[in-house]
């Protein structure tokens, strides 16, 4: 069917299509950011943003506005859209969709788990969630005390489950492992939304695998960058980057030995041209104190 | 004659309203006021003076802000009003408006008081599901537990949060933990609470993990429904009692209910506990019922008291918004004292403006008046039409095409007669006529009802149009009689048909014909034509030379209109080379084709008017033979087609290089651009948007000529043709009809069967309802739209002016904020 994938396109994603088009007229312009800048009150923000799509969002909420409100209501319309087009979709788009909101969920799961760690009040890290990561008993995960117990009380019914498979250790947890986890389970999700992308075929994996790649990319130099320093041995960082994208395999043994924060740059030089250096150079400037 | 044109009385909606930019100085301390009757008045459109500022750098910024928070506090009243089931729209209190700060004060009270009231009421509405669902639960969970009994188990209580703190609680708990302790050593406990049903299976199964199996579950359907506090819906919920054994499990099973939004509640083993408890429950249940109604009340009473005034509020807030947002397109000028506005005012309404102004100044007992003069305007004024409950949809119809240029000839003129008459050509019968009347007669009955409420899309769009349906009912009425076709059944209205048999018996009728003995009959189509052999040649070669007709007279019209918007504009260019060779070429071809055909029907002839036509072309110098019409045809012939191919070269020529010759005749040796371009007022010569520009490009003026000849042209041809859809949908809807009447209803009649009879009567009357009344009414409507904007409106409508909206409290609608 390549070549006339448009045809019967229109069956089951011309209304989607539409939608996101129509989504993207309500982005806001360099114009309205430009206003934006010269804002010199939450209010002015509230006044600025409700001549946009966000303006329905807004226009309840009582005057003492927090930051935390415009954000939490901003993506509160993301989600609402994104809600809609779940309920609009048809395979394999609906598939393609809740694939994206799997990053968010691993990031919720390990916020929750830290934590339930740090004791903190599990309603109060629930708020914090992304509203685009939760799912039915996340809640629970507060109540498991290592990764086996995560994995059979929680996790198993939920999508993440098979990218669970790596680590299931009865370790206790603790930070260490927790954000290992976090990678691991990262990057079996990048491989497989990677897999299932490339399936689909089509404009779609032309589109997904520039972008994946990138994002595997990213991760790598990120856990390099972290772990330069940590116990974490060069095998066990090789384990956790993704097995594809621009650097695999030869940057990632490269950057599996890096030992300090400026030998990661050579590493990428030259095997990502896509990835632009500068931007490379901001993660190399930021990471360090994050 | 163009003494007679110009003395024609001139018609109200013809041209636009004649417009002036104005400027107006108004001292701040009656800005707010002027603005506020300007509103009422709804006359003048500002222009925004501080297009480039964005809106919180803008003078009244903070006015804005504060209309926008009321508004917010007014929603939320009336969400409140909503949510409490009032209604609050039926005795509008109308009050004396009060002061804009006044009425903030007291939507601030107002807020408080309820925002109090709500947080009240919800504490005790908590506290009283926490005691419904403890009943519940020891109701339910009793049940459990006694069953469990009879079996000699060991059983033991487990207190869990227990979430209100009665002393009895805290004495009755104390007491039982030591009873806990000594019957530890069996090791069996349980948790009893409530859940949400929907979260129930999930609860179960997360336990049934958590605790390895090693735990039995228990539960009942809750009788009764709760209000959950959040959504202030009932839900329903589950009762639910969790045997384990262990500490760590309890634990666990703590966590799981914490983290399912379980709420766990003691019951004590004990029979006689359990009563005295229930008891307590149900008299301290009863208690907070009755304060809970009273607050109730006291919440509808406060309510109320706001939904009086909420509509008047509500309008009011909107009008402040509006006036500041108005405000806000004004410039303070150089001393601060004033403020200028720009706007376009219909010149009928300058001395309204003025009044209103100097109203202003007065009411607000300002030291300055108000300044209010013309001013020159450069861009084209807004097209402004006066229109009527009447003329408004057929307006709407055309402006949906494109709004008229400033001034220019408004083809809606024509348009109320002829859209429904040609809607009618196709929609022609009486029959479905009265149906369509009947419901415009229903719409205009209604009318004030109807305009007041809200209405689905759908209805919205017929109501707007329902003197537009008003007219194609009656025309449709009026060509179904000369169509004579009632739900395409013929009628002897006008007397008897001018036809008969040949001999009494009628046998040869449909091979030999009938003959005719009398006069023709008196008004429309012979009843005698239904059913015979020659019905759909006679009626086909009738309606499409109506349709010609039809069409060549439109369009000669909107020639003529053409002309008229020349002289308006004083451009003797357009009238000689576009109006007179377009009048020459149309008429030359088809207004002879129409004089043939009205020939034609005169003198009976048999000539053939395709053969006629086509071999004017082919061989004009040919005899014509037996088609020949009228003496002296064939070189009449020859000079029209020798005139209508000199009227090709004629529109597409002259008007270019005259153009450029009076361009740069114009321009010669001058120097002073600025001075020249101010010298001629683009008042008198709108139209020509060319000498606006300094440069003028030769080959763009002789392109866009060029394409407009062609189009003409080719036009003046696929045109007419495209008339003939007149006809065409005129026989599709006679012979829909015919088939649903013969097919439908007179095929079930010849049944004996009063089932078959009655099946075939109502399919006859969903067909007729829903296929010929509302999809063939579509079409022909769209039919009739498509032949006044694409073969009426090209001849001479322009449509790229704007429209003017005025500063107006009365457009300000409910959904404007």
């Amino acid at each position: 069917m390549y070549g006339f994938e448009a045809m019967t396109f229109n069956i089951h994603g011309g209304y989607l299509e539409a939608i996101v088009r129509g989504h993207r007229a309500g982005l806001l312009t360099a114009a309205d950011y430009n206003n934006l800048c010269q804002c010199e009150t939450l209010d002015d923000i509230k006044m600025h943003l409700s001549a946009t799509e966000y303006g329905p969002y807004l226009q309840n909420e009582p005057s003492p506005l927090h930051t935390t409100t415009i954000v939490e209501k901003c993506t509160l319309k993301l989600v609402d859209e994104y809600k809609h087009m779940l309920c609009q979709a048809t395979e394999p788009l609906s598939t393609f969709l809740e694939y994206i909101t799997y990053g968010h969920m691993i990031d919720n799961v390990v916020l929750i788990v830290t934590g339930t760690l740090h004791e903190r009040d599990v309603q109060e890290l629930l708020e914090k969630c992304h509203p685009l990561g939760m799912f039915d008993s996340i809640a629970t995960l507060a109540v498991a005390q290592n990764m086996r117990e995560l994995y059979r009380l929680v996790l198993v019914d939920t999508p993440l489950a098979p990218y669970f498979s790596e680590c299931i250790t009865s370790e206790d947890l603790d930070d260490m492992n927790i954000e290992i986890m976090r990678n691991t389970l990262y990057k079996a999700y990048l491989e497989d939304f990677y897999k299932f992308c490339q399936k689909l075929g089509g404009a779609t994996a032309e589109i997904m695998s520039d972008l994946l790649a990138f994002e595997a990319d990213r991760r790598a130099v990120n856990i390099t960058i972290n772990s330069i320093g940590t116990e974490l041995t060069r095998d066990d960082r090789r384990k956790l980057y993704s097995n594809f994208g621009l650097l695999y395999p030869y940057g990632h043994e490269e950057l599996a030995v890096c030992e300090d924060i400026d030998q990661v740059c050579p590493c990428c030089d030259g095997k990502i041209s896509s990835l632009p250096i500068n931007f490379l150079q901001t993660i190399l400037r930021r990471e360090p104190d994050a | 004659m163009e003494k007679f044109i110009d003395n024609l009385s001139p018609m109200d909606l013809m041209r636009s309203e004649k417009m002036s930019l104005v400027q107006l100085i108004i001292p701040v301390e009656s800005a707010h006021r002027a603005v506020s009757y300007l509103g009422e008045l709804g006359l003048l459109q500002f222009r925004d003076l501080n297009a480039e500022k964005s809106p919180f750098q803008r003078t009244f910024v903070n006015q804005v802000k504060r209309c926008g928070e009321m508004s917010r506090k007014l929603r939320f009243f009336k969400d409140q009003i909503i949510k409490a089931g009032l209604l609050s729209s039926i005795h509008p209190v109308v009050e004396p408006d009060v002061e804009l700060e006044e009425l903030e004060m007291q939507l601030a009270e107002h807020e408080h008081e309820l925002i109090e009231m709500n947080s009240n009421s919800e504490k005790l509405r908590q506290t009283y599901n926490e005691l419904l669902e403890f009943k519940m639960v020891l109701i339910k969970a009793g049940s459990f537990l006694v069953s469990n009994n009879n079996q000699a188990v060991a059983e033991e209580w487990e207190l869990s949060e227990n979430v209100y703190s009665s002393d009895r609680y805290v004495e009755a708990s104390s007491l039982l933990e030591q009873q806990m302790r000594t019957a530890d050593q069996s090791g069996l406990r349980f948790i009893s609470g409530i859940i949400f049903q929907s979260k129930a299976l999930r609860f179960e199964r997360m336990l049934f993990r958590a605790t390895r199996g090693n735990m039995l579950f228990n539960q009942a359907p809750a009788g009764e429904e709760i209000m959950d506090p959040l959504s202030a819906e009932m839900v329903k919920k589950t009762v639910f009692v969790v045997f384990f054994s262990g500490e760590q499990a309890r634990t666990k099973i703590l966590k799981i209910c914490e983290a399912f939004g379980a709420n766990c509640y003691p019951v004590p083993d004990d029979f006689s506990k359990q009563r005295q408890i229930t008891r307590e429950i149900l008299s301290r249940l009863s208690e907070l019922e009755t304060t809970l109604d009273a607050g109730i009340r006291h919440q509808n009473k406060a309510l109320t008291s706001i939904g009086y005034h909420l509509t008047q509020w509500m309008s009011m807030v909107r009008r402040e918004k509006a006036i500041y947002d108005t405000l806000n397109m004004l410039n303070f000028d150089v001393t601060k004292k004033c403020l200028v506005g720009e706007g376009w005012c219909p010149v009928f309404a300058k001395a309204k403006v003025q009044e209103a102004l100097q109203r202003a100044t007065f009411d607000s007992n300002s030291q300055v008046g108000s300044i209010f003069h013309v001013m020159d305007a450069v861009e084209s004024p807004p097209t402004y039409f006066r229109t009527n409950h009447f003329t408004n949809a057929y307006q709407e119809i055309v402006d949906a095409y494109g709004i008229a240029r400033y001034q220019e000839a408004n083809p809606a003129v024509y348009t109320v007669v002829t859209f429904p008459f040609l809607f009618a050509v196709m929609f022609g019968d009486w029959g479905h006529g009265i149906c369509l009347l009947l419901g415009a007669l229903v719409l205009i009955a209604r009318e004030s009802r109807l305009s007041t409420q809200k209405l689905g899309s759908f209805m919205e769009m017929l109501f707007g149009g329902r003197y537009v349906l008003l007219l194609m009912s009656l025309f449709s009425i009026y060509c179904g009689l000369i169509y004579n076709e009632f739900f395409s059944v013929p009628f002897h209205i006008f007397g008897g048909s001018a036809y008969k048999c040949r001999d009494a018996t009628c046998s040869d009728a449909h091979s030999a014909g009938l003959i005719k003995f009398r006069d023709p009959y008196p008004f429309g189509v012979d009843p005698s034509w239904r059913g015979s052999r020659s019905e759909l040649p006679f009626l086909n070669s009738l309606k499409m030379k109506m349709s010609i007709l039809l069409g060549v007279a439109q369009m000669n019209l909107g020639i003529i209109l053409s002309y008229f918007n020349a002289r308006f504009f004083h451009s003797s260019l357009d009238i000689r080379y576009q109006f007179v060779p377009q009048m020459i070429f149309l008429n030359s071809l088809f207004g002879y084709l129409s004089l043939l055909i009205i020939i034609k029907w005169c003198i009976g002839s048999q000539a053939d008017l395709y053969h006629v036509m086509i071999y004017m072309f082919l061989s004009p110098t040919d005899d014509l033979g037996e088609n020949e019409l009228f003496w002296g045809q064939r070189p009449l012939q020859i000079v029209l087609l020798l005139l209508a191919l000199v009227a090709v070269p004629w529109m597409l020529f002259p008007k270019p290089f005259i153009l450029k010759k009076l361009h740069s005749e114009r321009f010669q040796g001058r120097n002073y651009g600025m001075l020249v371009s101010s010298e001629f007022d683009p008042d008198v010569e709108p139209d020509s948007a060319w000498e606006h520009h300094e440069e003028f490009n030769f080959s763009e003026v002789f392109v866009h000529q060029m394409i407009h000849s062609i189009e003409f042209v080719l036009g003046a041809v696929s045109n007419t043709a495209s008339y003939l859809r007149l006809w065409a949908l005129s026989l599709a809807h006679s012979e829909l009809s015919t088939v649903f009447y013969e097919k439908v209803l007179l095929l079930a009649w010849g049944y004996d069967n009063v089932v078959i009879r009655l099946i075939g009567l109502a399919v006859f009357a969903f067909a007729t309802a829903f296929i010929l009344l509302m999809m063939e009414t579509l079409s022909a409507f769209l039919h009739a739209l498509r032949l006044h904007w694409v073969e009426f409106q090209n001849k001479f409508y322009h449509g790229d002016g704007y429209k003017f909206k005025p500063f107006s409290f009365a457009l300000i609608t409910e959904d404007g904020d």
